[in-house]
């Protein structure tokens, strides 16, 4: 089966999950990312003309606000013209089909689309509708992938940590409904991270979970054991009524990071989170404000990343 | 009109014929087989040199969308289907809008269907009105209207008490009841096997245990109702498992699966392909090596199409959202050929699977070419490939897993009560 990310010449066309990706490409992102950033302290990202003339259109079908802001503002450094759509689920039900709406957006001369929709393989669907010459980056469909979180994900673990290969990574929380889990996981393993943990209740596992390469975890103070990285997710609160939890308060006192249970971390271990985060649920304030929490860095990166993944899509022949 | 099939290789699974015969039909039924009977002038030749003559095929569950679905498909447009596909007499569920849940509805349909003179339609009643799931149809009433069968298609019925009903009644008069094992609680939202491929794609999932859970409740009922029970559409290995212990123990069950689960798993979603949509979802590459194997061995008795055409509108969405469903009629043949090659089948044993065993589910006197037996044949190519694409289908529904594939096997004659309905302009 052909790869849907890749062009007859092997390279980048459309980003729409780290599964399959190929390392060399992985690693590109990264590498360019870090272009972006100002060599001094690392947290500048200069202004460059890479995109000049370009379009980029920023389509979400659900909500988000700091995703499609940091997409902005990565196509704005780049010197693209953005337009921002919110269409909301709801398009749907006026009678418009998803198929119609990205017509219509072909038509007014994108070049590449931003796709955010509720449903796993939105972002497939789309990027086997559009021209040829409109790249589709995937920002999070249902629960199957969120790319470039992951690789600001990935990015960040590496300006931290500098190499993969000696790493065990912890991915706490409910990696069922997690679109950024899944991601997370394929780009690790891609990246030749020896260990990963999924750490969770068994209601919000997926079935046979162990077969993406992860390791399974249902005690945090087992999972968290001389793990370098944390990976923190969003528990939706939504998960207290659909009876996969009893509620906030028992889900905190077993899986949310506490100073406590990050002690069985390495001492040097990182933590991490998509944001945005439900602070005394899924993590206390102390940690996710304290010494190891890298989030803030997250989001700067999560620009640079973008910033590359847009210019590297640019730059791939149709 | 008098019709001879000659040199055709003539196979009869309830009479174990699989040899060069020539078939004799008069009066719209089997005359003789091999010799003419004395004084018979044929009308018509038909050379059926390199073609195999079958019983014409019996398929158990093909949607032909009418009464409310005319936008997916048309009574016309998927009875051409069917005779294209060598299919002479379907059983169609009773999930149409409205559900076929009064007699006149019914009615209708047999009319509008006999007028089109093609295939036998054979409706299936709704089990409960409006397939609600709450309270019982006029089952005795419906099946003097022509149907056969009681099922609630795929709409849930949670209430067992209200089942257990609906079995007690159709067991008072004989009348059996077909369900497809499914728990609505554990399916809920649910689109894909709970297994491999919807844990990588993040698509909702329908553990097995919906089934299991939905087959042990029906088999319990059936056991102390003393109803006959039809099992449709088993995907699952612990399924057939289950359907094979309860045959065992002597429960008068039959069980039918989905020609798509013969072939397909959840492989085939791939990068969410959404004709792989399908309900049943398509289970692991285990559960679907049980199916074949229960097949074999006879704990599955039926082979059908679950032919549901969709327009192509609520096909092109994201997985999820797509229309369940696929078109079947026109590839039930061929797969039965393909399924009977992979599996080194003999060609009559393969086609019971799809003639006499779904007659007798049906509980007609049908799919096999008896003298004396209604004229229902078809006559197909063995050798013709042919590719699917939606210009080469018939049916108005054009999406199937099976898109794009080479099929080996094509229809060349089909024949109804002695008639010729279909014949392809070659």
């Amino acid at each position: 089966m052909k790869n849907p990310q890749l062009n007859r010449h092997g390279e980048l066309q459309h980003l729409l999950t780290t599964e399959g990706l190929p390392v060399r490409i992985v690693r590109d992102i990264l590498d360019k990312a870090a272009t972006f950033l100002d060599a001094g302290d690392g947290r500048e990202i200069r202004k460059v003309p890479l995109l000049q003339g370009k379009s980029v259109f920023n389509v979400f079908f659900e909500n988000s606000t700091r995703t499609r802001t940091t997409f902005e503002i990565a196509a704005k450094r780049l010197s693209a013209d953005v337009v921002n759509l919110n269409i909301g689920s709801s398009s749907t039900s006026k009678g418009e089909t998803l198929l119609d709406t990205v017509d219509n957006l072909c038509a007014m001369h994108a070049d590449m689309f931003v796709v955010r929709h509720a449903q796993s393989g939105a972002a497939h669907f789309i990027a086997q509708h559009v021209a040829p010459e409109i790249h589709v980056i995937n920002a999070g469909d249902g629960r199957h992938a969120h790319p470039t979180q992951a690789l600001l994900d990935m990015f960040t673990i590496r300006h931290y940590k500098k190499e993969f290969h000696n790493l065990r990574v912890a991915i706490v929380g409910d990696v069922l409904h997690s679109r950024v889990a899944r991601s997370q996981i394929h780009a690790l393993t891609t990246l030749g991270v020896p260990e990963v943990r999924v750490i969770a209740p068994k209601t919000l596992l997926p079935t046979m979970v162990e077969n993406l390469g992860v390791q399974v975890y249902h005690d945090m103070t087992k999972g968290l054991k001389d793990v370098d990285v944390v990976l923190m997710l969003r528990l939706q609160n939504e998960r207290m009524q659909g009876a996969a939890l009893p509620s906030a308060q028992e889900y905190f006192k077993y899986y949310g990071l506490t100073e406590e249970k990050l002690a069985c971390a390495k001492p040097d271990a990182i933590v991490m989170h998509p944001g945005p985060m439900n602070r005394g649920i899924e993590i206390d304030s102390s940690v996710a404000d304290g010494p190891r929490s890298v989030i803030l860095s997250q989001v700067t990166f999560g620009i640079a990343v973008r910033m590359a993944v847009m210019s590297i899509l640019a730059g791939a022949k149709a | 009109m008098n019709i001879h099939i000659k040199n055709g290789r003539v196979i009869d699974p309830k009479n174990k014929l699989d040899a060069q015969r020539d078939v004799y039909i008069a009066a719209g039924k089997i005359a003789a087989i091999g010799t003419a009977p004395g004084g018979f002038a044929a009308d018509r030749v038909i050379d059926a040199s390199g073609l195999v003559v079958v019983p014409g095929l019996i398929d158990l569950a093909a949607r032909l969308r009418e009464p409310g679905y005319e936008y997916m498909a048309t009574l016309e447009s998927e009875m051409d289907a069917a005779v294209a596909g060598g299919v002479t007499s379907l059983a169609c569920p009773p999930d149409t809008e409205p559900p076929l849940d009064e007699p006149g509805l019914v009615e209708m349909l047999k009319h509008r269907a006999r007028n089109l003179n093609q295939a036998h339609v054979y409706p299936v009643g709704a089990l409960t009105a409006a397939l609600q799931g709450q309270e019982l149809t006029e089952m005795a009433e419906l099946v003097d209207a022509g149907c056969v069968a009681f099922s609630q298609a795929d709409a849930p019925l949670t209430d067992t008490r209200v089942l257990m009903r609906a079995m007690q009644y159709a067991a008072t008069f004989g009348f059996s009841v077909w369900l497809r094992p499914q728990d609505s609680f554990l399916a809920k939202n649910g689109v894909a096997h709970d297994g491999e491929v919807a844990t990588r794609c993040g698509l909702p999932a329908i553990p097995v245990c919906a089934e299991t859970i939905a087959l042990a409740t029906m088999l319990s009922l059936a056991q102390q109702t003393g109803v006959r029970l039809h099992v449709c559409r088993v995907s699952s290995a612990a399924g057939v498992e289950m359907v094979r212990a309860a045959k065992q123990q002597g429960l008068p069950v039959t069980c039918d699966v989905s020609m798509n689960h013969v072939h397909l798993s959840e492989m085939d979603i791939g990068f969410f392909d959404p004709n792989c949509h399908l309900i049943p979802p398509l289970r692991s590459l285990r559960d679907c090596a049980a199916l074949r194997a229960g097949l074999l061995d006879g704990t599955i008795d039926a082979i059908c199409s679950n032919h549901a055409p969709v327009d192509d509108d609520a096909k092109q969405l994201p997985f999820a959202e797509a229309e369940p469903g696929a078109t079947g009629l026109e590839l039930l043949l061929p797969l039965v050929l393909k399924w009977a090659q992979q599996d080194q089948l003999a060609l009559a044993d393969a086609f019971a699977k799809v003639t006499l065993q779904s007659a007798q589910i049906l509980g007609l006197d049908a799919g096999h070419l008896s003298v004396g037996a209604a004229a229902d044949v078809c006559v197909f190519d063995p050798e013709a490939w042919w590719k699917v694409e939606p210009a080469a289908l018939k049916s108005q529904g054009k999406n199937t897993p099976f898109n794009g594939l080479e099929l080996q096997g094509k229809v060349r004659y089909t024949l109804v009560n002695g008639q010729l309905v279909y014949q392809p302009n070659l």
